[in-house]
């Protein structure tokens, strides 16, 4: 069976921007496939690759085994695409939208009528399906967006940052749509800021940093890379620290690590019901006094942090990030 | 039978596209009414400011200076027509839209035929509106039902020629106020040093050799001739040639424009 999508040392420069760098990734038919990167990563550029809206200057791009340079009206018969940004008509309503990308995909005039009004239904639109489309709030239009690219029963979707504005209801709506479609056969591309829909959504993930990837794989083995649990306590005074850090060493599989502050302290641990009662008592033994003592498990956050260094909107909300980034 | 198969999409196409294209005006109402206000006050000034004027100039033309202006206007406001194609497109590249017509299997000619047919029945109506307020003004069509409505088609078809000129700019610059004021910058020199206002003769005749030759005079002279019954002196069939020839260029390009996949 063919991949559900293939990209094979492909570049592509914006002017003296090289959006991707070499890239390679491919994904198996029927899974979801978790793109993360930071801004500017190239997320979006290899989603247009794929959907036949750019060309690579180096490389190839296939869907379902497609060349989509070279056969790029074939491939649009069999994929879906939701961009970053919603692609609605705002003077239409959100039926005629629908309908007509049913029309467009060549669906009958009966089938594209049963079908908009099926998805709209599926994404409550309904209520709102004849009001024209510049009235919708950016979240209905992110999910008109959504219906418009699942009107031709695609069998490869391409998602870029699908659930970007959308409130948690309608997020794991979506993600429960997500998994359906997964479960009737889609094959899936998603791109996401947020660690947590991939970690719930993807079958594999690849992490991409200035047009590369840097790691690639499933959730597990992203985390196991990190080197697996911590345990994690936090002094109450800042001149313990040398003591702790020699109390706890012999249960430390790698060398233990402390913040900006000097005062919260990580011990990474392979064994961590062992360590967590020896790691106490060795601190009780030496009377350091800790206010906080826990078991940390990475999440894909702290995978994506120790991998780009860039902060996430999981866990920074700090607007500087977009700026540091783009200094780089 | 194989030809209509291979046909029937790319018309379904064409005509979704053009639908939608339409709904804007029936949605926007204003935009209707303010496209047809303009030519409406072209026609007035100039009849009414330039008339006195011009009229001796023009006497030839059944006496009357409205007879020789309206099918002027009327050619001149199909070419704004044309600039609103070049608008219409920028403003659609420059927003999601586009990309999402271009990733789905429709026809890629379709994008921009949906939009040129749209414009061309959009004109159908400022025409109308055009020749009812220059009948009140006193405009006698002189040669006839079937010459009156070669004018009308001559005049269409000439809107429909610019709207590809228009959408080659307008796929070109992906931005409205660019493709706005290149169409201008186009239009203007090319409307004025033609025979819609005033008679070649009375310009300077360094400048009639250029005037007398180009794509306007010519369709001007065609538009005239139907309407007044003036001697056409080969001016119908070299308009309607300046029209082929424009086309069968802009057509390919327009197309390969909409095609480019860089940005
Ligand atoms: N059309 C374009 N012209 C010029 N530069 C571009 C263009 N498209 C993308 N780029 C540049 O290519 C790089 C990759 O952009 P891309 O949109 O693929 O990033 P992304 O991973 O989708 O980021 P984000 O998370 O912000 O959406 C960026 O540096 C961007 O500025
Ligand atoms: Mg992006």
């Amino acid at each position: 069976m063919s991949n559900a999508f293939e990209a094979k040392g492909v570049v592509k420069h914006f002017g003296k921007v090289t959006a991707l760098d070499g890239l390679s990734l491919k994904a198996e038919q029927g899974t979801v496939f978790g793109l993360l990167g930071p801004n500017g990563a190239g997320k979006t550029t290899l989603v247009r690759m794929l959907s036949t809206l750019l060309v690579p200057d180096k490389g190839t791009v296939k869907v379902l085994g497609i060349d989509a340079v070279r056969n790029s009206q074939r491939v649009r018969e069999v994929i879906g695409l939701a961009g970053q940004y919603a692609a609605v008509d705002e003077f239409q309503t959100g039926y005629e939208n629908i309908y007509m990308t049913g029309r467009l995909y060549r669906l009958s005039a009966q089938e594209a009528k049963r079908r908009a009004q099926e998805l709209l239904e599926r994404f409550e639109l309904t209520e709102a399906a004849n009001r024209p489309v510049r009235t919708y709030s950016g979240g209905m239009q992110r999910r008109l967006d959504l219906c418009a690219s699942l009107i031709g029963r695609p069998k490869i979707l391409f998602l870029d940052e699908p659930t970007n504005g959308l409130d948690p209801k309608t997020r794991i709506d979506l993600w429960n749509i997500i998994r359906e479609l997964v479960s009737e056969g889609t094959s899936i591309l998603l791109t996401t800021q947020y660690l947590e829909e991939a970690d719930e959504l993807a079958n594999r993930i690849a992490v991409i940093d200035q047009g590369k990837v840097i790691a690639e794989g499933t959730s597990i083995q992203l985390k196991a890379q990190l080197g697996g649990d911590m345990v994690e306590f936090v002094l109450e005074k800042d001149a313990d620290r040398p003591a702790a850090l020699r109390a706890v060493r012999r249960f430390a599989s790698k060398q233990p690590a402390f913040d900006e502050t000097g005062l919260t302290i990580s011990v990474p641990v392979t064994n961590h019901a062992k360590s967590l009662a020896g790691i106490a008592g060795a601190l009780d033994r030496s009377r350091i006094r800790v206010s906080s003592f826990s078991l940390h498990q990475p999440s894909l956050d702290d995978v994506f942090l120790s991998l780009t260094g860039a902060a996430t909107k999981d866990t920074n909300q700090n607007p500087q990030r977009e700026t540091s980034h783009a200094a780089r | 039978m194989l030809l209509a198969e291979q046909l029937h999409w790319p018309i379904v196409d064409t005509w979704t596209i053009t639908r939608r294209n339409l709904l804007r005006y029936v949605r926007l109402p204003r935009l209707l009414v303010f496209s047809s206000i303009q030519p409406v006050m072209f026609l007035l000034l100039f009849n009414y400011v330039f008339g006195g004027a011009l009229g001796a100039s023009t006497a030839a033309a059944g006496g009357q200076y409205i007879n020789y202006l309206l099918p002027g206007i009327l050619i001149q406001i199909v070419m704004f027509g044309g600039v609103q194609t070049g608008i219409g497109l920028a403003e659609d590249m420059g927003k999601g839209i586009i990309d999402r017509f271009r990733s789905l299997p429709m026809s890629r000619l379709a994008v921009i035929a949906g939009r040129t047919l749209a414009d061309v029945l959009r004109n159908v109506v400022v025409v109308g509106i055009l020749l009812i307020v220059g009948t009140l003004l006193g405009f006698h069509f002189q040669a006839g039902f079937g010459n009156a409505l070669a004018m009308v088609g001559i005049a269409v078809l000439f809107g429909f020629t610019l709207s590809w000129v228009f959408a080659c700019i307008g796929l070109a610059v992906r931005d409205t106020e660019t493709a706005q004021l290149a169409g201008f910058l186009f239009i203007f020199p090319l409307v004025f040093a033609s025979s819609v206002f005033v008679p070649v003769q009375t310009m300077p005749t360094w400048l009639q050799p250029f005037v007398k030759n180009q794509p306007i005079t010519q369709v001007v002279n065609a538009a005239r001739h139907f309407a007044l019954g003036t001697p056409a002196n080969g001016a119908v069939w070299k308009a309607l040639l300046w029209c082929f020839v424009i086309l069968a260029a802009c057509m390919p390009i327009a197309l390969w424009l909409y095609k480019r996949r860089t940005a």
